[in-house]
């Protein structure tokens, strides 16, 4: 046992290098792996320091050809939008947009320049998401493994598809989709809030949200744990589910005695894959429900008694429009 | 299985090192504490308004120090419109306090130029320069502004100075943006109006040009929801109509130097808060100002002092605001010259004056 390697360090010290390996056989039908593996030391302080072979696949192909077109589009578009000038397209890359259609054109097909390219490429993403999301799952069923990831990666799909997908077609309009641009659809985000009525008083993106900075808690607790056991060997932490060393019961010891109960090194891993999924699950109900079922969620907030109306601490003040006798 | 365990400390320095100074980069956009907060509105509502008194300090200074206010004259004697020809907006002041206007506004708009920037040397009263036909109409515009938008401009009140700041042409104006030539082609490209970096609208990417359909048309600026649940789905503002609106808001936060939260408690854009009253009150008045005064003008200016679709330079909120809350930080200069606070004279007296004016096309609903 290497009990003088410094492993409660934050940052990886020691990288165990040995020859690559390619993985395990697989079965007939199933394509070849890609790529001599080959080791390299600025990925092994990340992660592993192998890289390859690569699964490719036909699921993957497709994935990579119409990830890469939608990415294409998107870039080109920007870069005709600065009328091809390289340098402008680097100055202003984060504002730059591929935006949806007008509203004009509702859920009807648009000219290419007035939105078309949008939806060709949400069409594209659409397809390169959900076939990697497909190589997820067969690419876990072929190792024995159970489809953890593939369920997760499945939440976060919902919220793209609610976004791009099923609120505009419950909303009547393709001009209800996220334009893609770093800058825009941040500015997309916080005029959605503005125009509902401030979405911080829609409930499911409370919960999103407590998932969200749940999540990042869980993380860091758990890491910090395991970080912290591991010179006790704490790092095998799932054979550690069925048979607890000393490192599990310092572990569960020290959360105990700190805050008087401690998940298991099992259950914090479900504790986090929940938190994870039901960030963007919860995120999209939220968001499927604005425009569609809540027009303004203060107002909504004010009805069913969560948001208080404020008193009137600087004078009263009345839209000046309802006066009589208003200029315009 | 060959084992090596290696450390390589110079090398997780040296990248530590250049993360440390990538995130020293990162920070230096930053501005530095303390900030001066002052609270707006009810408490736990994040109602304060936040300032920096060494930026603000930077946007006094490089400001043009107002040329000193001369002492009103006296009111007796002949009148200007009895002594001078073609006196037509201030012949109702004394000969003395008309001077007087006059070398203030040669002050506060044309220093350098001096009088012959609007009046030919040899005979004052002709009206043959465009700019004097322009600066009588400014001065007409400047007494509206004084009387009629009481509401927007208070006691502070509004001089030549107040946008000129002893230039010709005020430093901040606005006009419609050419159309791009990718959004009229047929196959990529097309912006939108928007996504560009533009720093009137506080470099958000929003529509470039909220000015057009708000303080020239009449386009509505509320969107937000009016009821709690939807009164008919997508009947209600689209999410484009937000970003103008959103647009329009991030002109007036920078115009003022001001957050969000200077007229609107955040927690419900849509309630209303004094200072939402006065600014509502701008909005209405730059619009009528641009179409009752500056558009009909266009045809006077030269095509050099024209944008890139011919239209006149307009004003919105960062032409007299300037990056302050209260313009020239509140200084009340106006109350020294009669001549400006004055309601404009009785239609008869002014008509040849007003004749190519449409007035009221900016104060429909």
């Amino acid at each position: 046992m290497l009990t003088n390697i410094p492993y409660q360090n934050l940052f990886t010290r020691v990288q165990p290098v040995g020859p690559a390996h390619d993985g395990v056989e697989l079965p007939e039908g199933n394509s070849p792996r890609t790529g001599q593996p080959f080791l390299v030391y600025l990925f092994g302080l990340l992660g592993n320091a192998q890289l390859g072979p690569i699964y490719l696949g036909g699921l993957g192909i497709v994935s990579l050809i119409t990830g890469t077109l939608a990415i294409n589009i998107i870039g080109f578009y920007m870069l005709a939008s600065v009328n091809w000038d390289p340098i402008e397209f680097i100055r202003q890359l984060p504002w730059l947009a591929l935006e949806p259609p007008h509203p004009k054109y509702g859920l009807g097909i648009p000219p290419m320049n007035e939105g078309g390219w949008h939806l060709f490429a949400s069409g594209l993403l659409l397809v390169s998401v959900l076939t990697w999301w497909a190589r997820t799952y067969t690419r876990a069923r072929q190792l024995g493994m159970g489809t953890h990831v593939a369920w997760a990666f499945a939440a976060a799909i919902w919220l793209f598809l609610v976004l791009g997908l099923f609120r505009p077609l419950a909303m009547g309009s393709w001009s209800e989709g996220v334009p893609y641009g770093i800058f825009p659809h941040l500015d997309w985000t916080a005029a959605f809030s503005i125009r509902y009525g401030n979405l911080f008083y829609n409930p499911f993106h409370a919960l999103s949200i407590a998932f969200l900075y749940g999540s990042t808690l869980l993380f860091a607790m758990h890491g910090a744990t395991i970080l912290a056991v591991t010179r006790y060997g704490g790092d095998r932490e799932i054979d550690q589910i069925i048979d607890r060393g000393t490192a599990s019961e310092r572990a569960a010891l020290f959360w105990r005695w700190t805050m008087g109960w401690n998940a298991t090194m099992e259950s914090i891993h479900r504790w986090a894959w929940w938190f994870a999924v039901l960030c963007p699950i919860a995120g999209g109900i939220g968001i499927l429900l604005t425009g569609t079922v809540v027009d303004n969620w203060y107002l909504w907030g004010v009805k069913h008694g969560i948001a208080p109306m404020y008193p009137e601490v600087l004078g009263p003040a009345i839209d000046p429009a309802t006066l009589q006798g208003a200029k315009p | 299985m060959s084992f090596i365990a290696k450390t390589f400390s110079p090398l997780v320095r040296a990248l530590s090192l250049g993360a440390v100074l990538a995130g020293a980069l990162a920070l230096a956009g930053c501005e530095r504490p303390p900030v001066d907060t002052t609270q707006q509105g009810f408490r736990g509502t994040a109602m304060q308004q936040t300032d920096n008194p060494r930026l603000l300090a930077k946007i006094v200074a490089a400001r043009p120090v107002p040329p000193p206010d001369s002492e009103p004259a006296s009111p007796d004697g002949p009148k200007a419109g009895q002594v001078y020809q073609n006196v037509k907006v201030l012949g109702h002041l004394s000969v003395a306090e008309f001077n007087r206007h006059m070398a203030a506004i040669t002050a506060w708009v044309s220093p350098e130029q001096g009088c012959t920037y609007c009046h030919v040397g040899a005979n004052f009263a002709d009206d043959s320069m465009y700019t004097k036909v322009v600066a009588r109409r400014m001065i007409q515009m400047t007494q509206t502004l004084n009387s009629a938008w009481k509401d927007h401009t208070g006691q502070t009140g509004v001089t030549c100075y107040t946008c000129h700041a002893g230039a010709p042409v005020p430093a901040q104006v606005w006009f419609k943006p050419a159309v791009p030539v990718r959004n009229v082609s047929p196959m990529l490209g097309n912006d939108f109006g928007q996504n560009k970096a533009i720093p009137s609208i506080a470099l958000a990417s929003l529509p470039y040009d909220p000015y057009t359909p708000y303080l020239l048309g009449n386009e509505p600026i509320r969107v937000y929801g009016k009821e709690p649940l939807p009164q008919g789905i997508g009947t209600g503002a689209t999410i484009q109509q937000a970003e103008m609106t959103y647009s329009l808001m991030n002109h007036q936060s920078k115009a003022l130097g001001v957050n969000c939260t200077f007229c609107h408690n955040s927690q419900n854009f849509a309630g209303w808060i004094p200072k939402k009253v006065t600014a509502w009150h701008g909005i209405q008045m730059v619009r009528a100002t641009n179409n009752d005064y500056i558009v009909p003008l266009t045809s006077a200016f030269p095509e050099n002092r024209l944008g890139p679709t011919g239209d006149v330079a307009k004003v919105f909120c960062a032409t007299c605001h300037q990056g302050q809350n209260k313009p020239l930080g509140g200084k009340q200069m106006a109350k020294l010259y009669d001549g400006l606070l004055a309601p404009p004279a009785p239609p008869a007296a002014a008509a040849s004056a007003v004749a190519a004016v449409a007035p009221g096309a900016a104060r429909a609903p």
